[in-house]
């Protein structure tokens, strides 16, 4: 009894007011939205569902398939190409390469732009003029003597996304080089050296010794790249705007509070945290494992 | 040190409370009672100098009122729409906001945002300058719930004359049929995409002139009233034909909007391009010649239709300073509000007692057709149908750019009237 409440009062105290604000403004509003999408506040539009039928209608529908499917298409390469060109730059960096630090800035720096100011100079670039109309990299490509190069980027019916793409991996490469330079940079040189003396190649060393340090990182970089491309909106309205060829969940439920469909919007809402979750959740759990270890 | 924390926390505590409390306050910045807060998305070009002179009129007839501009750029209209959904929710609606005459207007009726201003029109004796078809659009339930500024027609073609010529096209085409006929001759001429579109909205404006049309001005009126079907013969053979017009458009169409196709149009990458005349006040302001750097005439079949919109400005339910509002809604409303208005926005007056004179050459023209032709509400600008029927069928349009399946096309038609007219 000697640690009652001295002990836990003001710990408790000091977190009280975070814990009102964050359940009130984060768990009250999700509680919130869950609410208005089973209800039937669909506005002027004459649709009287409610209830779980919200759920069931809107997941038949081919549009939301669809912005799905884009979704889909956009994670994929998003996440493929940043940890990629991560990896490879972070690699190369850890080498001990002369102007590391000028290299590692410029390759940091587009992270510093927001998705908007970078869509729009990309709406530019991705522009889909082929032959003598070409702007962007259309007409680099001409310039360049490589016309076969040409495509209509994100106005392409089935890998418009992958496009759509490529000014996110851009941004956001460098931010998972850096998360994997940390990792690299953690790993103690004895591990190296125990390894080079029991006659590991380069190639082993780092398949059997470097690449498992580093999971840590890469399960980091995936949750932090994915969760941030499953909620995409400012790129893709900076870039296409509200077109039905690269629309996904976020654009769709933007879409739908303009003509003032509550509760179909609070229902990919949900969805849509439904979706992140998947993702993050397990990370949470994987990351208080681990600490605790 | 154990005390550290607890007064930390306490300070900490106050800050979020009085932070908390400061925002209580909010709400009350229009409420200066001489303010008059006018909500529009004309934020540039032929629509900023015709809302300027508007408000040099409204100056002057009421000088002890004080405009404030409530202007949301960007996204033709979605952003601001957005905005002032949230505001007219949370009960601090502006003095008066821009709705498109019909579908539109109907939505905030419904909920019951918006006021009768039907008493105005008693007092200006509008009843009788204003005409029949576009009051109606403003009426429910024998009250009228705003004041028309403008009209717009949107069944304009605009084109290219020098294009033309090196085609060896000569004569405007008066049918679908014909206007084909003349792509293809541009085609082969070496023109790749002779018809400019852009996003997907600028796609539900040519569809619906194509459906006009191929309808006539009286079935396409019973496209929203449920008295045309939406699967029949008529509609397929309008589905086929956009069909065919879209395979002469430009194939970055996604990536642009409005004044880029009219650019395309302009700088001779197209012969033609599709869009209200609201395009007109665009070409004067960019000094361009009529009938020499472009020429117009009303969409192929669709001579002797007048495809309109019309912008009105509205009376909300709890308008701070709604005497300012009436007073803002009479000057919308006058002989010398609506000259100002829209010689430079490139429409033309609602009243019918205006002079043709002070109006560019287009607009003459017009406002001549505008007495002569069947009038018929637009889709893509939310005179003919709800927002939410509007928003089904752009998506079905878009769909259908990158898929060109017109049974899917005309299958998400059939669907979507069936939610908002309960037949097919």
């Amino acid at each position: 009894m000697k640690h009652g409440i001295r002990h836990w009062g003001p710990g408790l105290l000091m977190i009280l007011p975070s814990i009102g604000l964050v359940g009130l403004f984060v768990y009250g509003l999700i509680g919130w939205n869950i609410s208005i999408s089973l209800s039937d506040e669909h506005g002027s539009i004459p649709v009287d569902t409610s209830g779980i039928d919200n759920y069931t209608s809107l997941l038949q529908e081919q549009r939301f398939q669809d912005s799905l499917e884009n979704l889909a298409t956009f994670t994929i390469v998003f996440l493929v190409g940043t940890l990629f060109f991560g990896l490879m730059w972070a690699l190369l960096l850890e080498r001990g390469l002369r102007g590391e630090g000028f290299f590692r800035s410029m390759y940091l720096f587009p992270m510093a732009v927001s998705f908007i100011a970078s869509g729009v100079v990309w709406r530019w670039l991705l522009n889909a003029s082929e032959g003598d109309d070409a702007t962007g990299l259309n007409r680099l490509f001409s310039t360049i003597g490589l016309s076969g190069l040409e495509n209509p980027w994100y106005s392409d019916p089935g890998w418009g996304m992958a496009a759509m793409a490529m000014p996110a991996v851009w941004q956001l490469s460098g931010y998972v080089m850096a998360l994997f330079l940390a990792g690299l940079r953690s790993i103690p040189d004895e591990l190296r050296e125990a390894a080079r003396i029991d006659g590991a190649s380069e190639f082993r060393l780092y398949r059997h010794v470097i690449f498992p340090q580093l999971s840590p990182a890469a399960l980091s970089a995936l949750v932090i790249i994915g969760h941030m491309s499953l909620k995409v909106f400012d790129l893709i309205m900076a870039i296409s705007g509200e077109a039905r060829i690269t629309e996904v969940p976020a654009v769709y439920l933007w879409g739908m509070t303009t003509i003032g469909d509550d509760a179909k919007a609070a229902t990919i809402a949900t969805i849509l945290l439904l979706v992140v979750a998947v993702v993050v959740i397990p990370y949470l759990i994987f990351t208080s494992r681990w600490e605790r270890r | 040190m154990r005390r550290i924390p607890l007064v930390a926390v306490a300070a900490a505590a106050s800050i979020v409370l009085a932070g908390c409390g400061e925002d209580d306050g909010d709400g009350s910045q229009a409420g200066a009672s001489n303010e008059v807060e006018v909500f529009t998305w004309w934020s540039e070009g032929g629509e900023k100098a015709g809302l300027d002179g508007l408000v040099q009129v409204f100056e002057q007839q009421y000088p002890d009122q004080t405009f404030v501009n409530g202007v949301v750029a960007g996204g033709a209209g979605s952003n601001a729409k957005n905005v002032l959904a949230s505001r007219l929710e949370q009960g601090d609606p502006p003095s008066t906001f821009q709705g498109h005459a019909g579908g539109e207007l109907r939505d905030y009726i419904a909920q019951e945002q918006i006021q009768d201003v039907g008493h105005l029109y008693e007092e200006e004796g509008w009843n009788d300058v204003f005409p029949e078809e576009v009051v109606s659009l403003l009426t429910e339930d024998d009250a009228i719930y705003s004041v028309p500024a403008n009209i717009h027609r949107a069944n304009v073609v605009w084109a290219n004359p020098h294009v033309l010529k090196n085609a060896g096209v000569s004569q405007p085409p008066d049918s679908i049929d014909a206007w084909l006929e003349d792509l293809q001759a541009l085609q082969d001429n070496g023109v790749k995409a002779p018809l400019a579109v852009a996003t997907d909205w600028t796609q539900v404006h040519l569809f619906e002139t194509v459906l006009i049309a191929d309808l006539g001005p009286e079935a396409y009126n019973g496209l929203w009233t449920g008295e045309t079907a939406w699967d029949s013969a008529e509609v397929t053979r309008a589905i086929e034909d956009y069909a065919a017009l879209m395979e002469f458009t430009n194939g970055d169409r996604a990536g642009l909007d409005w004044p880029d196709s009219n650019q395309y149009m302009i700088s001779g990458r197209a012969a033609y391009t599709v869009m209200g005349d609201w395009s007109y006040a665009g070409f004067e302001e960019a000094k361009l010649k009529p009938q020499k750097e472009y020429i117009w005439f009303p969409v192929p079949g669709t001579d002797g239709v007048f495809d309109f919109l019309a912008d009105s400005f509205t009376l909300p339910v709890d308008a701070p300073n709604a005497e300012g509002t009436e007073n803002w809604l009479r000057t919308v409303g006058s002989a010398e509000g609506q000259e100002a208005f829209n010689t430079k926005k490139g429409s033309i007056p609602v009243r019918t007692d205006a002079d043709p004179q002070a109006y560019g050459e287009y607009q003459q023209e017009a406002m001549q057709d505008w007495q002569s032709d069947t009038i018929v509400p637009s889709l893509a600008h939310g005179a003919a149908a709800p927002l939410g029927w509007l928003e089904e069928i752009t998506s079905a349009i878009g769909e259908f750019s990158s898929s060109k399946d017109t049974g899917k096309l005309q299958e998400a038609l059939v669907a979507a009237a069936e939610t908002y007219t309960g037949s097919g």
